[in-house]
């Protein structure tokens, strides 16, 4: 691709030194950067989750302000969704997409290089909208929730102004990395390699990548807009100069919820690689699945207000924004049928990955169902804002997009290192880190119907003893990532040597072409196209 | 077959009776409806569970039946023509049909609360104004013009029973009479949720939303601000008190009859004592005011100012009396002049002017307010 002298000199080995990470134009480096940063924030947000949890451990405030407590909870869902998850998922694309394809690197590389480095500065910024609050005169903490839904996060203090740039910072970082992906997928397939043969992985991440760049921009042109209500005097959002508070929740929503099917999508994408591989036979309905997620795009970027039933909608848009939610199952169901049917008649074996494949399937069709009881309107007039609606997003977002992130790694070290990862300790992460996520998670369904909202640092003791228990199992989950992290570095260091083709069913069904190279696979993944025939 | 029926149905009545009957109920589900809509809700509530339950336990048996049969190590051959099979062939649609209709199914049978939630020409015997603010609620019978704030029982330690429940004055509503419920705010979004009588709309500036409730049963109803609003979002609970009609008009005379006599004594021209005023407005501080100045008059420095040796507090009374009345524009300090009557500002500007060592020695009388107003 590239003309360039100093790039054709190191034509087959890394740069040396740091700035082979700084200058880095590789889609492998650049790859493993974005999934270290993940996996480094997944430590920070998973610190003020169990922050979190040792406050609501008991009734009674145990050390935590108010404010203090809310700003955690805001801080542990913008670093989950914005430096966890879509930084792992853009990690995935970039180590697999191009060698699936056949292709030498990204489209563009430099952009890329810009893409990932946006994101550190992004999580600087983040930890600063915490720590400012702390010095005298700067207001109170950002204890909106992420939503930051105005009046409240227009009389929060500084902190709230670093989130809002931290917010457009990470819009940028996803857009350039979105283009960077979707224009890979569309002009760098290798000589044969038709959009019908792509591995789903590459699918899941071009809708992804189109997504992104249709709600990244509304997104941050809310947060522009709160910026000039909170400094300039505007009052888009502001009742008493003749705005409206709830222009922002539809703003808000309209990029949230279609970014729900972001954090989901690569993630389907990749057990749709992993379960035909363990059951050995191909995917079922590989076209019903791209015209899944065909459909789940297009109904997702009109369902936003099904967050705002509670904001007095008039019947009309009310009616329909839940006709359009509840119709989302049908895709969902068709993705799910699709992976159980693939299971069906095959030949199983249960490799850490295909553990956690099969778990997702399960415990995601709960998330579903759980979904369809908050789309009818009137029953959501009860469950809105309490902690059974926390239970649902979790059940969507940890089986849905972060477990399949895990699957995901452990399908594809191997390949990464070229070391086999320990099975023995993967079996054992899979089941402490499963079964302590259920015993979090599940209890809190029960309470939430019960009557606790969300967002409270504090709670009447009817709620306590489902939520030590959830609390409890929330440790146990949270300590169950360092076992991962220990997994990661064994496998990096040695390990029993993995082959190209480490799994016996991988390549079955779908002709990527990640199999056919060594691994580790070469710096440059293919120099000269592969034929596909 | 009959045996098996009875059985079911004998299972279904201890589970249902386990989720809706006995004590259990508030605490593992949604509480036992007190309201007519509230009920439907409830039921829909119960009959999508159970679907939810059914496709579940389909989803499951049919994945740990694969997971039993279809492994590598019993020798099972992967079927690697399945999905040409007829199935694999029409799956997409066929898939999509059988959610349709399930999607149906629940949409249909939420039509008929949806158009009762939405019914605009509800009729409704009296109107309760419902204003949430940072962070207590204010209740205003349209009605009958009675008018109260309602906040935290600050009592409470977590051991008690309705730690974060209780307030010092509930809201009283007669039985078996339809009330519309209007939902504001003066500051930022809050939530009136008390789930066993009324489903919950937001309060949002500038907007006034609306539900509506019977009440079916004489009782306590709890429940607690579901929006996120801040520093006191935990910490303002609701209470609802459902007596007979009777009893409702009774409370209600009286509350009339008391507002009348305040606003009489307020406007008396009676020269009121230190001691009388020093006494009523400490009392009237603690509960308003020191949830933001603090008891001590100290403030928390950098958020809430401090009164105790602050210049406003002990310099002009003139000053003073208008930035309680109307507030500090652009601040957490709000406009008090709707809430408090003359006597009740006076008693309290006293005693800011004179606790925490403040000693200025001034006596506000309800006529100073007055002026001012
Ligand atoms: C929600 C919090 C809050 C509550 C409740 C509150 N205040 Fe204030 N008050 C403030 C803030 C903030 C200021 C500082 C305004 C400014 O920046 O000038 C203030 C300022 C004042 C001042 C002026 C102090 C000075 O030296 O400038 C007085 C007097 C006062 N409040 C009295 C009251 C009284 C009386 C009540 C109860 C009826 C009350 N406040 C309730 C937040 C509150
Ligand atoms: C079958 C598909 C799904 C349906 C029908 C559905 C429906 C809903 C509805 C109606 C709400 C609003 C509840 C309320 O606030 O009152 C909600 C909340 C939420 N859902 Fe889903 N959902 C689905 C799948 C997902 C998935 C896949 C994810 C994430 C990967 C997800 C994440 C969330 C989140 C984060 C919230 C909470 C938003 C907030 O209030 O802060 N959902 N869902
Ligand atoms: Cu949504
Ligand atoms: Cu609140």
């Amino acid at each position: 691709m590239s003309t360039d002298v100093a790039h054709e000199e190191h034509h087959h080995g890394p740069p040396k030194g740091i700035g082979r990470w700084l200058f880095s134009t590789n889609h492998k480096d650049i790859g493993t950067m974005y999934l270290t940063f993940a996996l480094t924030m997944l430590f920070v947000g998973g610190a003020s989750a169990m922050y979190i949890r040792a406050e609501l451990f008991m009734p009674g405030i145990q050390f935590m302000e108010p404010d203090f407590y809310n700003n955690m909870v805001t801080n542990h869902a913008l670093i989950m969704v914005f430096a966890v998850v879509m930084p792992a998922a853009a990690g995935l694309a970039n180590w697999m997409i191009p060698m699936m394809i056949g292709a030498p690197d990204m489209a563009l590389p430099r952009l890329n290089n810009l893409s990932f480095w946006l994101l550190p500065a992004a999580a600087v910024m983040l930890i600063l909208s915490t720590i400012v609050p702390f010095m005298p005169g700067t207001g109170t903490a950002v204890n909106t929730g992420w939503t930051l839904y105005p009046p409240l996060s227009i009389q929060a203090g500084m902190g709230m102004d670093f989130v809002i740039f931290t917010v457009h910072i990470l819009g940028v970082s996803s857009i350039l990395a979105s283009i960077n992906i979707v224009v890979t997928i569309l002009n760098m397939r290798a000589p044969g390699m038709t959009l019908f043969k792509m591995p789903m992985f590459c699918w899941a991440w071009l809708f992804t990548g189109l997504l992104l760049i249709i709600i990244a921009p509304v997104l941050a042109g809310g947060v522009t807009m709160l910026l000039f209500d909170r400094h300039f005097g505007t009052s888009f959002f502001d009742a008493a100069g003749g705005g409206d508070p709830v222009l922002f929740q539809h703003l808000f929503w309209f990029f949230g919820h279609p970014e729900v099917y972001v954090l989901l999508l690569p993630s389907i994408g990749v057990i749709a690689m992993i379960i035909p591989t363990f059951s050995r036979k191909p995917l079922f309905g590989y076209k019903s699945l791209v015209g899944g997620m065909a459909v789940l795009f297009t109904l997702g970027l009109v369902a936003w207000a099904h967050h705002q039933y509670t904001v007095g909608m008039a019947a009309g848009p009310t009616t329909w924004f839940m006709i359009i939610t509840i119709l989302i199952s049908i895709p969902v169901g068709l993705m799910l049928l699709n992976f159980m049917m693939t299971m069906w008649r095959g030949a199983m074996t249960f490799e850490t990955p295909m553990l956690f494949a099969v778990s997702i399937v399960l415990m995601f069709s709960f998330a579903g169902v759980t979904g369809i009881m908050l789309a009818v309107v009137p029953a959501d007039l009860e469950y809105h804002d309490s902690m059974f609606v926390v239970a649902h997003f979790h059940y969507a977002l940890i089986p849905g997009a972060l477990l399949g992130l895990f699957a995901a790694a452990f399908y594809w070290l191997p390949k990464w290192t070229g070391n086999m990862y320990d099975e023995r300790l993967g079996k054992i992460f899979f089941w402490w880190n499963v079964i302590a996520f259920n015993l979090t998670f599940f209890p809190q369904h029960f309470y939430g119907l019960a009557g606790m909202p969300r967002r409270i640092v504090d709670y009447n003791p009817a709620f306590a003893d489902l939520n030590m228990l959830s609390s409890i199992a929330a440790f146990a989950y949270g300590i169950s990532h360092l076992l991962f992290l220990y997994i990661v570095i064994k496998t990096v260091k040695g390990g029993v040597k993995a082959g190209n083709k480490p799994w016996e069913g991988a390549q079955v069904g779908t002709t990527g072409l990640e199999w056919d190279l060594s691994s580790p696979p070469p710096f440059h993944s293919y120099a000269t196209p592969p034929v596909v025939k | 077959m009959n045996y098996i029926k009875n059985k079911i149905a004998s299972a279904t009545g201890v589970v249902s009776s386990l989720l809706v009957n006995n004590a259990y109920a508030n605490k593992y589900n949604l509480p036992e409806p007190a309201d007519p809509v509230v009920q439907q809700i409830f039921d829909l509530h119960m009959m999508t569970s159970l679907i939810a339950t059914i496709i579940m336990v389909i989803v499951t048996l049919i994945v740990v039946y694969s997971l039993i049969v279809h492994r590598k190590d019993k020798g099972y051959v992967p079927d690697q023509n399945f999905h040409k099979s007829w199935f694999g062939r029409w799956a997409w649609l066929l898939v999509p049909i059988f959610v349709l209709g399930v999607d149906f199914a629940i949409a249909k049978s939420a039509h008929h609360t949806l158009d009762t939630i939405f019914d605009e020409h509800a009729e409704a015997d009296m109107t309760v104004k419902i204003t949430g603010s940072q962070w207590k609620w204010s209740y205003e019978y349209l009605d009958s013009g009675v008018k109260f704030t309602s906040n935290l029982n600050k009592d409470l330690t977590p051991e008690d029973e309705f730690y974060l429940r209780d307030v010092d004055k509930p809201l009283v509503l007669p039985v078996n009479t339809k009330v519309r419920l209007l939902h504001t705010t003066t500051d930022v979004l809050h939530d009136w949720w008390v789930p066993a009588i009324a489903f919950k709309v937001d309060a949002i500036p500038g907007y006034i939303t609306e539900t509506r409730t019977e009440i079916l049963r004489e009782g306590t109803y709890r429940g607690q601000c579901a929006e996120n609003c801040g520093t006191g979002h935990a910490f303002m609970p609701i209470v609802v008190k459902a007596v007979s009609k009777e009893k409702f008009a009774e409370w209600r005379d009286q509350q009339v009859a008391a507002a009348a006599a305040a606003a009489a004594e307020a406007s008396s021209d009676k020269e009121w004592t230190m001691e009388e005023m020093m006494a009523k407005g400490e009392e009237a501080f603690n509960k308003t005011c020191a949830a933001c100045h603090q008891v001590t008059g100290e403030g928390v420095p950098g958020v809430f100012k401090a009164l105790k040796g602050s210049a406003k507090a002990t310099g002009d009374v003139k000053v003073h009396i208008q930035t309680v009345l109307n507030g500090v524009a652009g601040t957490a300090m709000a406009a008090w002049k709707d809430q408090f009557n003359d006597l009740e500002i006076a008693a309290i500007i006293t005693y800011e002017r004179n606790a925490w060592g403040n000693n200025t020695g001034d006596v506000v009388q309800p006529k100073d307010v007055a002026a001012e107003r």
